[in-house]
Order: structure tokens, then C-alpha cells, then sequence
């Protein structure tokens, strides 16, 4: 048996769904339902940050923070 | 956890090493304009991500969005434009599509590519953003004497002027890696422009005590004469973390960014800015930004229900007072008791206490917070 499901009704505009299905339909997928799964489950499992920080960037602003004595 | 910058990515448009050197080299050779310090702080806003998800100043179709719809174009929550005005001498034999560079006191600073140029009807955006055409206002005087064509495109950051507080001053990227390193998962941001009295160290404390971090967001930027200087306000703060706070539970960093007054719409915008800085709440004053008689006192909370996809989380904590019943700080949600016994904090009272040169009482403000604020000559903006 598979696991409980929800159903989710949401407004989005136009020009996002349009977005959203030429994205989905040249990904592969088969329907928007299931690219929009996909994205979500993405998002929240990835523990993406949004942040595009290499390790030595990373340094660099720690650097600074310990410089202004933010951290030890 | 530490929210996704506003629109999921933090953008940056800071340009370094090579490119920032063939980018320089380049800019040398373009059309280029002066920007002002205001628009140089938008800039630095943009590129540093604090106006994530914007990469450059706003084109016509973002712009009224955000006028009319307080969205953007992609329906993301966005308040107050973000534009770059110009006289049409500045940018004639500019067109559509071209590189131009912007200039800082004659340096050029950044590089802009033009996606549109486009009039504007400074009176409606006044309308729309102040909700007044009134000249007093201080966010219409200034909208009334910008240029009159707006250009908009995305920018790269090529140098920042110093600054005097830079060593005060973080950016999002840096709040975040800081909040991950103390492992705060919930962080709660107050945007101040004040010295601290007893009223904002308990509207502080209140949220704190729901929160792993604290975040105190001084505004350094364009400030209005009366209000106090940046530097009296880093030190008074400093002050008051030091002798009534818990250590590791504050960041006191300056936020470089303008002030607009606009109340309501910029409460939304303060707090869009803060979630890119990785704060999950977001303190929200009574009257937040606003001036005069402008705005009803919790319009700035009312309009919250408008954003429920804001991504951070508003607390809404009543002004407090000190009870002399209750015998402490207290709101009136709180407190049972008649007016006749409560005492308002009033910032204008502690500020003319504090021109007279004398220590408000320290059911105002703390007695080593006063003290630091009277040790500067001129604590005030003229």
C-alpha cells in the first residue's frame, strides 16, 4: 500500500504554469503534476541553501567574521 | 532552519578576480553615468543579494508590478521599486541593449546592461508607495526630485567605495554562514534606526525568548535630521548587549541600506531584506517606517495578511510601557491595570532629555546606554 495522499489545489499564473510545463515536457516528464512533485521533493530534501558559496568563499567569509570577532 | 533567500537563490552580482579586471577595462571605454549615494546603496543592495531575488534595477513590467500589485512580474512579494532614474541628457545616444557604466564620484563603481529606458509619473508612484502626494513627507520630497526617466537592466558590482562603519556592516551571505556557525535554526531580526530604550530591549527579549538568535539590523544609509548618527547607535547598542544581554544570542550588524518611510510597504520590504539575511522572524513595530501622521499605527502589521507566502515569519509584539502596578515593562496585553499608571517610553522625550544633556530615568533607558550616547558631541543628523 502505498503512502496517504494529499490533494493540493493552487493558483499560479499563467506565464509560471507555461514555464513549468515546457520545463517539465522537455525534462521527460510525464505530466506537470509529476515534474512539480519532483521539484518539490528536491527542495525540501535537498537542504539546498540558495547560496553559491565554494568551500574557499566559505573560508573567506569566515575569515572576515573571525577578523570583525564574530566567531571565535 | 535558515530560509531560502527570497525567490530561492541568493544572487550575487559581485564581480572579483579576472572578469572584475576585463569588466574594468571594458567599462572604461562605455558610456557611463554619476549615480548618487542612495542609488549606491541600491546597487550594493542588489549585488550583495540583500534585494535577492532582483540582479539589477527594475524593468517597466517589474515596476508595475510592484506599484500596483506589490508583487513582481513572477508574483513573488516585492513592496518598494528598486530603480534607477536619469535625465535624458545623461543617457541620449544611449539605447536599448548597450553597456553602461555607473560612476561614484567619478569612478565607476558598476557596470549596468540596459534592458529598458521608460518614463515614470513620479506622483502616482508617491501615491502608490506613501500613499500621500504630500510634499512633507519625506520619501515624496525625495521621489518628486529624482530624474525623470527610469533605466532598467541587470548590474555587476565592479568596486565599493569604503565605507566609514564597513566594519559594521554584513551581508546576507555572511549572516548566513554566521547563524550556521553559532547552529541557530531560528533567528529573529529587528530593524532599528533609533538608540535602544527599555520599550525596544523588551519587545527584543519578548521574541528572543522564542528564538535561538537574535539579529539587531541597525539601518546605516539616509537618515533624516533629528535621527540619531550611526555610529551613537552601534554604541549604544553595544552597551546594552553588554550589560543585559546573554552572550551568544546577539548579532549586531549594520545593514547598508536606504529608508524610505513608506510604513506599511516597507514593513514587508524590511522584512523580504531580512529573510534574505537568514532571519526566520521578523519584528514588526507599531508604525514600522513610518513619519508623521501618515500611517494608522498597526497598518504596518494589517498588511502581513496580504503575504501569506512572505517566507518569514512577522512577530507582532505591542509597544511596551512601564507599569508602576505591574512594577516592570509591560504591554497592554499583558497588563490589567488604568492608564493612570502606566508610563509611555517616548523616543521623542528621551531625545530631547538627551540634547538637554541629562540621563533619562532608567525605566526609559539604561543608565550605561545613556551614558554612551551623551559621551558623543553630537549624537544627532543635521
Amino acid at each position: 500500500m502505498g503512502e496517504e495522499k494529499v490533494e493540493l489545489k493552487i493558483t499560479i499564473p499563467k506565464s509560471l504554469y507555461d514555464k513549468i510545463k515546457e520545463e517539465a515536457d522537455n525534462a521527460g516528464f510525464t505530466d506537470i503534476e509529476e515534474f512539480i512533485r519532483f521539484v518539490l521533493e528536491q527542495l525540501v530534501e535537498s537542504g539546498e541553501t540558495g547560496e553559491e558559496l565554494s568551500p574557499e568563499d566559505e573560508e573567506k567569509v569566515k575569515e572576515r567574521l573571525r577578523a570583525l570577532g564574530y566567531i571565535d | 532552519m535558515i530560509p531560502r533567500p527570497h525567490g530561492g537563490r541568493l544572487v550575487n552580482r559581485v564581480l572579483t578576480g579576472k572578469r572584475r579586471e576585463a569588466l574594468l577595462r571594458e567599462a572604461e571605454e562605455l558610456p557611463s553615468i554619476e549615480i548618487s549615494y542612495e542609488r549606491l546603496i541600491d546597487l550594493m543592495d542588489i549585488a550583495h543579494g540583500a534585494f535577492s531575488p532582483l540582479e539589477g534595477f527594475m524593468v517597466q513590467e517589474d515596476y508595475l508590478h510592484v506599484l500596483y500589485d506589490m508583487r513582481l512580474s513572477n508574483d513573488l512579494p516585492w513592496t518598494i521599486p528598486v530603480v534607477l532614474d536619469v535625465d535624458p541628457e545623461e543617457i541620449s545616444g544611449v539605447k536599448e541593449g548597450d553597456d553602461l557604466a555607473l560612476k561614484y564620484n567619478g569612478e565607476i563603481v558598476a557596470v549596468m546592461r540596459i534592458e529598458e529606458i521608460y518614463g515614470w509619473d513620479k506622483k502616482e508612484y508617491a501615491r502608490q508607495v506613501y500613499k500621500t502626494t504630500d510634499k512633507n513627507h519625506p520619501g515624496v520630497a525625495k521621489t518628486y526630485n529624482r530624474k525623470e526617466l527610469l533605466v532598467g537592466g541587470e548590474i555587476d558590482l565592479l568596486r565599493e567605495p569604503s565605507h566609514p562603519l564597513e566594519n559594521r556592516i554584513l551581508w546576507p551571505i555572511e549572516t548566513r554562514v554566521l547563524f550556521r556557525e553559532k547552529k541557530w535554526r531560528t533567528i529573529v531580526a529587528f530593524q532599528t534606526r533609533n538608540v535602544p530604550h527599555r520599550g525596544h530591549e523588551y519587545v527584543q527579549k519578548a521574541a528572543l525568548t522564542f528564538t535561538d538568535g537574535l539579529l539587531i539590523h541597525p539601518l546605516i544609509g539616509w537618515k533624516k535630521p533629528g535621527d540619531y548618527r550611526d555610529e551613537v547607535i552601534f554604541a549604544a547598542y553595544e552597551a546594552l548587549i553588554k550589560y543585559y544581554y546573554p552572550k551568544d544570542v546577539v548579532v549586531l550588524a549594520g545593514l547598508l541600506m536606504n529608508m524610505n518611510y513608506a510604513g506599511p510597504r516597507e514593513a514587508i520590504h524590511h522584512a523580504i531584506v531580512r529573510k534574505n539575511f537568514g532571519a526566520t522572524h521578523f519584528i514588526v513595530g507599531r508604525d514600522h517606517a513610518g513619519v508623521g501622521d501618515y500611517y494608522g499605527p498597526y497598518e504596518a502589521w494589517e498588511i502581513f495578511d496580504e503575504f501569506p507566502d512572505l517566507g518569514i515569519t512577522p512577530l507582532f509584539i505591542r509597544e511596551a510601557f512601564y507599569c508602576k502596578k505591574c512594577g516592570g515593562m509591560v504591554n497592554e496585553k499583558i497588563c490589567p491595570h488604568s492608564e493612570e499608571y502606566r508610563v509611555k517610553i517616548s523616543g521623542t522625550k528621551i531625545r530631547r532629555m538627551i540634547r538637554e544633556g541629562k540621563i533619562p530615568p532608567e525605566y526609559m533607558m539604561r543608565p550605561e546606554v545613556a551614558r554612551v550616547i551623551l559621551s558623543f558631541k553630537d549624537p544627532f543628523v543635521h
